[in-house]
């Protein structure tokens, strides 16, 4: 292995954080995807189809 | 009013424990196991039933039991569990003090009342409408109150641990991102908040209707809302059961994720796709379009069954490096066999796994198909499927945790240790047989729900094939073994929180923000914080065990999808 | 740092993927797009499909229908009810009835010959179990549901339900007969 060069917290800490992993990090924006994607592709989508059912003769 | 600061130190696992955090995890998780213990009665009550050389109760009762096992075991023991585990990987890990203590017992008191009030309709004989209580059949109001209060209860726990979140931030007890278990625990509340926020729309009008408020509930309607509700919970647990596995992989053999990226991801994937697969409880209804069931079903191309594949292969990966660091690196699998197999705490999380994986998961994606759905809808095979999910993966894991719990959080030795040893696989076996054998009568069409099959004394009855008899009865005798395995739990757990040997040593001090702040962590060798792990494995394969077990996985799931397709060709064209 | 810790690093998107990951990831992805092409492969190449085809309706609207394909073609009756045996034309339609706790009213269809099934109920949910075959599908008061179906064996088969639908959901059985033309 490589000599034990190491990484100090204050080092990194000028290392942009990735878009990716803020995203991760943020419980909230989380949250409101959790909600939002399975409302509007399930219950949205699926209420709509529901009510868009045709009279039989 | 002064903020309770009191804590203390494990002295033998280091964690620390917020004062009303400890007293909230204790009093949920109790609640937990004594609807465990009344659906444990239950359970085997209806196996009984379900033995066709048996058939113990009569109709009602049998109706009546189901009713309430379904609830106290699906709803009550493993939701009052779940909160337990929101307060554990928020306040205990992230070791921090638990936000607004007083909404948490207010939470906390209306899922009792709403678990009581529930069980009280459904025991007075008028409310045996299943756990699913599909409209328009309709049962007592005080059936849906209690369901509304114990959602109400749980929403509040879900926001008591995404403020204790804040706090821990904001109080500085961690750096950086969150664990990742507490990460999989913040997936969990995520779908339970969706969940509770279905069932709210659906109980409610429901409930006005039982009242005489509203006049009528679409029953189609009714299904498609009801299951973002039902289902989703079932997500809730996958979500929770996943993040055990991870802790436990942490606390028996220190293992961490393979890596961060790819676990957190894998949650991500849950949180954006998991409760779609609620379609998969309406595949054989009228009037939902191929392309919704399509599309919801396959959680968006099965990016969320990906995540699960995802899960299966790095937390018994993490466990196999961690091994392998540990000098087990012979062979293919050497972690393996020099793993605690006779720790509960390992080999129930271990079988959870296995049998999620193997009986639950690919048993899920098989019937959750658009037309394979249509050979086993509604019949035996659906029980059979989720008691391997939420038996076996989800309720399994949640006993290897107690055992964890027990001397950590409840300052107790456990007592009968010889009998824990076996309870994993008393319980594990038996169920996965159960489900197993479940399934099997499923496929020979037997339905589910139903008293009885023979259809004594009716002309038009229909005869099931033997074998289908001798599945039910198989099914049965594994369903006690379980029981067997289920008493057991309840025998260690209840006489140890009460009778075990106390453990001393660890008391609550009052403890400062400022004390409480978590020091900066240490600094990091490169090529570990990068990789994390040094010359292991075999060819480039840091966990080339797991690799192995996992296409063994992938091949039993080819197959047995393929055998279905296969089956379904054979039926009457429809179209 | 382990799973219940903090990662160790502030930084952690940018570590690179484990080979075993990678691979399986891999692996994985490509089956997932398999199972999910399968369904509308399906639809395409496959014949055993559940129709679209529904319709909003009303108990008293369904229950005359029915009554008009009984009236018509009803060849024998069964049971000590009575239960109507219905022999359609191929080809055309046919209603069945679900309510508390029957089916009604029984059909005799013919081998090789298509039909299209009507589905409703009265009152609750109830499950068209179609044994031996094991067809099963759901059946909704107020809505009427389309199934085109062919039977290819003839014989006597049951037709059960599978949805609880209260005390005496065991005893909803009826009979289904294929007849060679
Ligand atoms: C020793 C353990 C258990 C045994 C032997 C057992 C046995 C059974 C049996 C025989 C049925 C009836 C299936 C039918 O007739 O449709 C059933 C239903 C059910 N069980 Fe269990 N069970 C056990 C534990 C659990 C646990 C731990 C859970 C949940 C966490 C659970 C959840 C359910 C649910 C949701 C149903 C369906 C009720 C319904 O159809 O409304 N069971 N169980
Ligand atoms: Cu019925
Ligand atoms: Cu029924």
């Amino acid at each position: 292995m490589a000599a034990p060069q190491t990484i100090r917290p204050e080092d990194e800490a000028d290392e942009p954080v990735p878009a990716m992993q803020q995203l991760l990090d943020n419980p909230f924006l989380l949250l409101f995807i959790g909600i939002a994607m399975p409302t509007v592709l399930y219950v949205v989508w699926g209420v709509m189809e529901i009510v868009g059912i045709p009279l039989a003769r | 009013m002064a903020i309770n600061r009191n804590f203390r130190t494990c002295p033998t696992t280091g964690l620390v424990f917020h004062e009303q955090a400890d007293r909230l995890i204790r009093w949920n998780a109790v609640a937990g196991v004594v609807s465990l213990l009344v659906g444990g009665v239950l359970a085997l009550l209806v196996t009984l039933t379900r033995w066709p050389a048996v058939h113990l109760l009569p109709a009602d009762w049998f109706y009546l039991v189901l009713t309430a096992h379904g609830l106290d075991m699906l709803v009550f023991w493993i939701i009052f569990f779940e909160i337990a585990v929101l307060y554990f990987c928020g306040a205990v890990l992230l070791r921090c003090r638990i936000a607004a203590p007083r909404w948490a017992w207010l939470g906390f008191a209306l899922m009792v009342i709403g678990a009581v009030t529930n069980n009280v309709a459904v025991f007075r004989g008028d409310s045996s409408v299943m756990f699913t209580s599909y409209a328009p059949m309709g049962a007592h109001p005080a059936f849906y109150l209690g369901l509304i209060l114990f959602a109400v209860g749980a929403l509040i726990g879900c926001f008591v641990f995404l403020g204790t979140l804040v706090v821990a931030r904001s109080e500085g007890t961690f750096h950086g991102s969150l664990p990742l278990v507490t990460f999989g625990a913040v997936t969990a509340c995520i779908i339970a908040i969706f969940t509770i926020a279905s069932g709210a729309i659906i109980l409610i009008p429901t409930f006005l209707w039982s009242i005489g408020l509203v006049s009528h509930i679409d029953s189609l309607m009714y299904r498609t809302v009801w299951w973002a509700f039902g289902h989703s919970s079932q997500q809730i647990n996958v979500a929770a059961h996943v993040s055990i596995w991870y802790a436990i992989a942490a606390i028996v053999f220190g293992a961490k994720a393979l890596s961060e990226r790819v676990s957190r991801t894998a949650f991500l994937l849950y949180i954006c796709f998991l409760q779609l697969a609620s379609a998969h409880h309406l595949l054989a209804d009228p009037g939902l379009t191929s392309n919704w069931k399509i599309f919801n079903t396959s959680y968006a191309m099965y990016l969320a069954v990906l995540a699960s594949m995802v899960h299966g292969l790095t937390v018994p990966g993490a466990i196999e490096v961690a091994q392998r660091e540990k000098g087990y690196n012979r062979g293919l699998f050497e972690w393996l066999r020099k793993a605690p197999w006779g720790n509960p705490v390992f080999s129930g999380m271990f079988i959870s796994l296995v049998g999620f994986g193997f009986l639950g998961g690919i048993s899920g994606v098989m019937m959750g198909t658009e037309q394979l759905n249509l050979i086993i809808h509604n019949t035996i095979y659906v029980p059979g499927h989720f008691h391997a999910t939420v038996v076996v993966g989800t309720t399994l894991a949640f006993m290897s945790m107690t055992y964890f719990l027990i001397p950590v959080l409840f300052r107790r030795e456990l007592m009968f240790p010889g009998l824990a040893r076996w309870q994993p696989y008393l319980f594990g076996l038996g169920m996965s047989s159960f489900a197993l054998f479940m399934m099997g009568a499923g496929t020979l069409g037997v339905p589910r729900r139903h008293w009885d099959i023979t259809f004594a004394g009716n002309p038009l009855g229909y005869e099931f094939p033997g074998t289908a008899y001798l599945m039910m009865g198989i099914m049965a005798l594994s369903g006690i073994v379980a029981v067997v395995g289920g008493i057991a739990y309840l025998l260690i757990t209840v006489g140890s929180v009460f009778f075990g040997k106390r453990i001393g040593g660890s008391e609550f001090k009052a403890l400062s923000v400022r004390e409480g702040r978590a020091s900066p962590p240490a600094p990091q060798p490169v090529a570990a914080a990068i990789t994390g792990h040094g010359s292991i494995g075999i060819g480039g394969f840091v966990a080339p065990g797991t690799f192995t077990l996992a296409l063994v996985f992938l091949v039993a799931f080819v197959l047995y999808y393929f055998v279905n397709w296969k089956y379904l060709s054979t039926l009457w064209p429809l179209s | 740092m382990s799973a219940i810790q903090p990662p160790a690093v502030r930084v952690w998107w940018k570590q690179p993927l484990d080979r075993v990951e990678g691979t399986w990831i891999a692996i994985a992805f490509v089956w997932c797009l398999v199972m999910f092409f399968m369904m509308p492969y399906w639809h395409v190449y496959g014949k055993q499909n559940l129709s679209n085809e529904a319709y909003r309706t009303t108990p008293e609207r369904y229950q005359q229908k029915t009554q008009e394909i009984v009236d018509r073609y009803t060849v024998r009756t069964e049971t000590d009810l009575k239960v109507p045996v219905v022999h359609p034309p191929a080809g055309s339609d046919v209603y069945l009835i679900a309510r508390l706790w029957q089916w009604w009213p029984m059909l005799e269809l013919e081998e090789g010959k298509t039909y299209r099934l009507h589905l409703a109920s009265m009152d609750w949910l109830h499950g068209f179990s179609l044994q031996p075959e094991n067809i099963n599908v759901e059946v909704h008061p107020g809505y009427e549901h389309v199934v085109t179906l062919t039977p290819t064996r003839a014989g006597t088969y049951s037709i059960i339900c599978n949805e609880y639908c209260g005390i005496n959901h065991h005893t909803m059985a009826s009979r289904l007969y294929v007849v060679k033309r």
